[in-house]
């Protein structure tokens, strides 16, 4: 096909997907697809299920999953037999379909002129799915059944006709029936739009012109990461990475990962990891190649978002994996563990391509929910993610404050928040001393300190890197670990599992405390200048203290460097 | 002989200048160099170009990028900020989002460094209450600390100010006893409504430009006192309207775009003069391609926009969708072997390589070039005598058609059809995604280079046809003469429809408009009359993204506002958004919106109409081979000032003037319209 064309079509599909983005996100009633669009659609292969055009605005992990879900409804029509033009499947199954129980896939088979072309998606993390915890970040889940209902691939439209028992049944079992309601509403207007845009487009350049652009974009994304994996020296690099705890029985659990690169193909062989845990840590199949894929998208930017970015990665994980369980295994903490396989992803290629790959982020989403009643009895429920610091990079320091590499997500206005739910913040802060120290420093975590204003409230917190901080590359060091304190004793205290806590009940004017990790360091913390050390003191990013003990920089009264002292310290006189 | 109106916009190449006469009714346009970084120079010499005598200067109306550079560039006041205790770094935390999707090397430089963010005791809840009142001592003492390190304004952002103000009133009213010359901003004047961040943004941003803003609107007034001129300066804003200097000084950020938006308010006058109530502008410059809309008349805002990453700016502004497509981006293959168009500029210096200035990198005027669509013996801007094809095409053969395999002129037709894919992305999200039909709109280009794409975006995106302005190099200009007066103000409801003090809300509506009509006042500046408009941001509870519901008032009666007539709004506006209503999920207003209109008198655009005695002969300029479609066409040359009105050009064809090139493919045909607007459409349409 001529390049021309091909570029001309590959603008206009991608349109296409960010349009049903866009549609979703301002018509969606929770705040985790409308603020954080924690949702994503897109165009997949008719037979294969796999990713061609992808939304740019999406939760990136979606792009790498959304393949396997596409592909569960593929084998569930199969099977049945009974695929017909106007119906559309839902479900939330996590293990063929990814992610956890709070992610409702939409999948919409298309059909152009009585033939199936491909299939269009969308997906959306609903506000509350039942389960035990409010908001379905159950620390302590040992089945899936306690983190919410579980729904298989069934149709919600038959030939054009909603199935309204099915709506029914969906909103019976959340405790928001009607944002479940509303954010339904908005993924149906998406597939809908979608399918507006789709059909116009082949009438005006032909069927067979799009399908041919289709496969010669994956073609080309293949050859473009064989070509940036040929770039890399052959060889096999090694990382290690812990999680904290599954929330159920207080042990580490390793992420091994092996990858090797040979010629244009890589090989990415999590072996030594953990086997699959009591508590809700696992992750399935599906969700751990979707984030591979992710990590692989963060170091090779310019390759196109679609199924070729995988064809010449092979990945290897073991059955009876941590990162390959089958129902009714517990996966509602799948956020943790797929950041941390992308934090081992780019530790060990940090190792084969040292110019081209950044520190591990903060690395924990932080899942914390406030929920009580009010005195006239109406129910609240504040949930919400939280941020941290980028990994310092061959470019410079690492973003302070950033999202989650998983996620392009921004979190609600605190003043939102305090005038939708009985709570005041105490501090919204940078963490000094949080980034990674190195050449270039990582970005820095935050600060959340919040009171409640209501008599009382249970307070539910997911989070990781209480134990294991993000770890730095190319020689530089980790950040600071997470730490969540709570009124005890009449003082403060860390949950037993660091990072998790269920069901802690908080008093009016009581506080709780996050303070988030930094950003891994890029390079050796020694290299660093050391007038960059001291700017970073003078702006209260590193202590005085933190200067001299991880920089070995000695700054006098005033805040400027003693060069003799630093070169001294540092063994270079 | 009349006094001018001159309107005055200051671009990045040149200053235009368009002077309108009062009484005769006439204009003259003249085109200078821009200065910098003193941007008056220019500005003075094209008014005395353009008028002559400086008796005869009525008032100057302006659009000015200082505000943009400024915070583009950094070049701002030294700011400091005093803020609620453990909150300080609100500004540098901005929403927790990165600038790009994929990779992580972003990084973010805040507009006040964090050691010149200060806490004091201080807190107001999310209701209003005062739980903590300042203490004026540490107020006074911490403003010294910032004064100390050299501060020249002060930014005053406390939590849920919006809510009330008091507290950031006291503190302030605390500096100023002891200061009364140190610029104060507060974040509950400047923008009091809920979202700390990006209130902190915007304020923070209004007191940093108060400096380069302020000096350069010294030097500005300087300069006209020097010619003895004793009338109005007004300065055009980003939401289109225009405001007095003394306003411009104390909300400077309302600047922050004025150099785009005077251009789309000509486009709106013109077109709606030409009888087109829905129009797409397209403005084509040396690195971007901004587009905005036009729907039923009215100009589309935006609540908000962010110059560069997290530099947001919260107050109304015109819409403007730009990508990095322009006249010098440059054309490469991607590693997947496919045409990418910039965002990489060659800029004006080296500039194309048809510039023979040392660009070796191929362009979209390089491939305009060699398709003979521009004429390169006589550049348009008259800064260069020729252009050197030869480079151009080599330029092309090097880095785009030799990497395909294919000749160098495929390889500039290619480079043209990529970037005209890539315009038409962003017209038509502009247009159709907003759920508009293409065929009810027409491509507006203005500016310089647009109007060579127009047709190839007409096709592309499925529009009824284009309008070229009569003067597409000078839009800009003539826009800060026909616009109106306009001041913008918000305030934060967030309250249930059933729960509204109705009393209370009418009081507000009304104190907010008596205050707007008081700046109109104020500014002296004749209008012929003024308008009030009301808008709730409104969505069902529970919705973070609200509709914007227009309230209209019967004539100059009372307000009138209550549950019943909110409501019927609301759900109008959220059908037209959405389709379909929700059942049974209460209704909330978020904020309340008003702007108060002064206008202004329009411009007479028969003045710029082509002359009686214009004939179609009389504007042949012979004609030139141009690449169209894989092969060479004969096209006929227009000089296109000189046709007249009636005038039908079937393509291909050349329409030049001084300030634009407009080409009209083969299957296009142009009708000058009665005013001297050309009207393009397909050769088949009825």
């Amino acid at each position: 096909m001529d390049p021309i064309t091909l570029a001309v079509l590959k603008g206009r599909l991608e349109q296409i997907a960010d349009e049903m983005d866009a549609t979703l996100f301002r018509s969606a009633f929770n705040p985790i697809i409308a603020e954080a669009h924690d949702a994503s659609h897109g165009l997949y292969h008719a037979e294969t299920g796999e990713t061609l055009v992808q939304g740019k605005s999406g939760l990136p992990i979606f792009v790498g999953v959304m393949a396997f879900a596409v592909k569960a409804v593929i084998d569930k029509a199969a099977r049945d037999g009974d695929l017909a033009e106007g119906d559309v499947y839902i479900f939330n199954d996590p293990y063929d379909g990814g992610t956890h129980l709070s992610d409702f896939k939409l999948v919409r088979p298309f059909f152009h002129r009585g033939r199936l072309f491909c299939h269009l998606a969308s997906v959306g993390h609903w506000h509350d799915v039942g389960g035990n915890v409010p908001g379905n970040y159950n620390p302590v889940a040992t089945e899936c059944f306690q983190e919410g209902f579980y729904v298989p691939p069934v149709k919600l439209f038959v030939k054009g006709e909603l199935r309204r028992d099915i709506v029914a049944i969906l909103q019976a079992n959340s405790r928001l029936p009607g944002s479940v309601y509303g954010d339904l509403a908005g993924q149906i207007n998406a597939l809908d739009l979608g399918a507006r845009r789709l059909a116009a487009l082949l009438d005006e350049a032909g069927t067979d012109t799009v399908a041919a652009a289709l496969a010669e974009l994956k073609a080309r994304a293949a050859a473009m990461m064989r070509a940036s994996i040929a770039e890399l020296p052959d060889g096999t690099y090694s990382a290690e990475d812990w999680l904290d705890n599954d929330g159920v029985v207080d042990a580490p659990l390793r992420i091994g990962l092996d990858v090797t690169i040979a010629g244009g193909e890589m090989v990415l062989d999590f072996s030594r990891t953990a086997p699959a845990c009591a508590g809700p840590v696992n992750i399935s199949r599906s969700t751990a190649i979707a984030s591979c894929y992710v990590a692989l998208k963060h170091v090779f930017t310019d390759v196109p978002a679609n199924s070729g970015v995988l064809e010449p990665v092979r990945i290897v994980i073991p059955e009876g994996s941590l990162l390959a369980v089958r129902a009714p295994k517990p996966v509602g903490g799948y956020t943790e563990t797929i950041l941390r396989v992308i934090d081992a992803v780019f530790v060990a290629l940090s190792q084969a391509a040292p110019e081209r790959v950044g520190a591990a982020a903060y690395g924990t989403i932080n899942a914390l929910s406030l929920a009580g009643h009010r005195r006239d009895g109406r129910r609240w429920v504040m949930f919400s993610f939280f941020g941290g610091g980028h990994g310092g990079h061959p470019g410079g320091d690492g973003l302070n404050h950033g999202n989650a590499p998983i996620s392009t997500a921004t979190i609600p206005p605190l003043e939102i928040l305090e005038a939708a739910y009985p709570v005041a913040f105490k501090e919204w802060a940078l963490r000094p001393d949080s980034g990674g120290p190195g050449r270039n420093r990582g970005g820095l975590g935050a600060i959340y300190e919040i009171e409640l204003l209501e008599e009382r409230a249970d307070v539910f917190l997911f989070g990781e890197r209480g134990r294991h901080p993000p770890p730095g590359v190319v020689g530089g060091s980790p950040a600071a670990c997470n730490r969540f304190l709570f009124p005890a004793d009449g003082g403060r205290r860390e949950p037993p599992m660091t990072s998790k806590m269920v069901g802690l009940s908080l008093r009016r004017g009581q506080t709780v405390r996050l303070e988030t990790p930094g950003g891994g360091g890029y390079g050796p913390a020694d290299a660093r200048d050391p007038e960059r050390v001291a700017e970073d003191v003078r702006l209260g990013y590193v202590t005085a203290t933190a200067a001299l003990r991880d920089y070995h920089v000695t700054l006098d009264a005033a805040g400027h460097v003693d060069a003799a002292a630093t070169a001294t310290l540092r063994g270079k006189p | 002989m009349g006094r001018f109106t001159v309107g005055v916009d200051v671009g990045g190449t040149y200053t235009d200048v368009f002077a309108l006469d009062e009484e005769a009714g006439g204009f003259v346009i003249a085109k200078v160099p821009s200065t910098r970084p003193d941007q008056s120079a220019g500005f003075h010499q094209g008014i005395a170009q353009a008028i002559g005598d400086w008796e005869r200067l009525g008032s100057v109306v302006h659009g000015t990028t200082v505000g943009t550079n400024a915070l583009l560039e950094r070049k701002g006041g030294r700011v400091g900020l005093i803020t609620t205790r453990g909150f300080r770094d609100v500004l540098e935390m901005r929403r927790r989002d990165r600038p790009t999707t994929w990779g992580l090397w972003g990084q973010f430089v805040p507009l006040v460094p964090r050691d010149l963010r200060l806490e004091v005791a201080e807190r107001t809840l999310a209701d209003g209450t005062v739980r903590t009142p300042i203490d004026p001592a540490e107020v006074v003492a911490t403003a010294r600390m910032l004064l100390d390190q050299g501060c020249e304004a002060i930014a005053i952002v406390f939590i849920n100010a919006y809510a009330d103000g008091g507290n950031e009133r006291a503190a302030a009213a605390a500096i100023g006893a002891r200061w009364p010359d140190v610029a104060v901003d507060l974040s509950s004047e400047i923008l009091p409504e809920i979202r700390e961040y990006e209130r902190a943004s915007t304020t923070a941003i209004n007191a940093f430009l108060r400096p380069p803003v302020g000096r350069y609107l010294d030097r500005l007034e300087g300069r006209l006192r020097g010619e003895r001129f004793p009338g109005d300066v007004l300065i055009v804003q980003s939401n289109g309207g225009v405001m007095d200097v003394a306003t411009a000084r104390r909300l400077p950020m309302r600047t922050a775009l004025s150099g785009p938006a005077a251009g789309v308010i000509a486009c709106a006058h013109i077109a709606a003069a030409a009888g087109f109530r829905n129009v797409v502008t397209c403005d084509m410059g040396g690195t971007s391609f901004d587009v905005s809309l036009i729907v039923d008349g009215t100009v589309a805002l935006a609540a908000q926009t962010a110059i560069g990453f997290g530099m947001v700016v919260r107050s109304p502004m015109i819409e403007i969708e730009t990508i990095g497509a322009g006249g010098g981006s440059i054309a490469w293959i991607d590693r997947g072997g496919l045409i990418q168009i910039g965002p990489e500029s060659a800029g004006s210096d080296p500039g194309p390589a048809c510039y023979g200035m040392g660009g070796t990198r191929p362009t979209v005027t390089d491939a305009n070039v060699v398709l003979g669509r521009i004429d390169a013996e006589r550049p348009i801007g008259g800064r260069l005598a020729r252009l050197d094809t030869e480079a151009a095409l080599a330029a092309i053969r090097t880095a785009v058609a030799d990497p395909l395999g294919i000749a160098p002129l495929a390889g500039a037709e290619a480079i043209v059809r990529v970037a005209n894919a890539r315009m038409a992305g962003a017209l038509r999200l502009m247009s159709v995604e907003r759920g508009h039909d293409p065929r009810d709109f027409a491509a507006m280009p203005f500016g310089g280079g647009g109007a060579l794409h127009v047709g190839a975006l007409i096709k592309e995106v499925g529009l009824a046809s284009a309008l070229v302005p009569r003067f597409p190099g000078v839009a800009s200009a003539l826009g800060c003469v026909i616009a109106d007066m306009r001041h913008d103000f918000v305030r934060t409801v967030n309250r249930l429809v059933d729960a509204i003090d109705y009393a209370r809300l009418s009081r507000i509506m009304e104190e907010t408009a008596a205050a707007g009509l008081a700046m109109l006042e104020r500014s002296g500046t004749p209008l012929l009359g003024h308008d009030r408009h009301y808008e709730l941001d409104m969505s069902y509870l529970g919705q973070t993204h609200t509709v914007a519901v227009p309230y209209r008032l019967d004539g100059d009666g009372p307000i009138g506002i209550d549950a019943a007539r909110l409501t019927t709004a609301f759900e109008a506006a959220y059908r037209r958004s959405y389709g379909r209503l929700l059942q049974g999920i209460p209704v909330r207003v978020l904020n309340l919106r008003t702007a108060v209109i002064g206008r202004r008198p329009k411009l007479d655009l028969a003045a710029l109409a082509p002359a009686s005695d214009a004939t179609v002969e009389g504007a042949r300029r012979g004609g030139r081979r141009v690449f169209v479609d894989g092969a060479w066409h004969e096209a006929a040359v227009y000089a296109r000032l000189d046709l007249p009105a009636g005038a039908a050009i079937g393509g291909p064809a050349v329409l030049e003037q001084p300030d634009a090139t407009i080409f009209v493919d083969p299957d296009l045909r142009a009708t000058v319209d009665p005013l001297g607007n050309l009207v393009v459409r397909r050769k088949e349409a009825p």
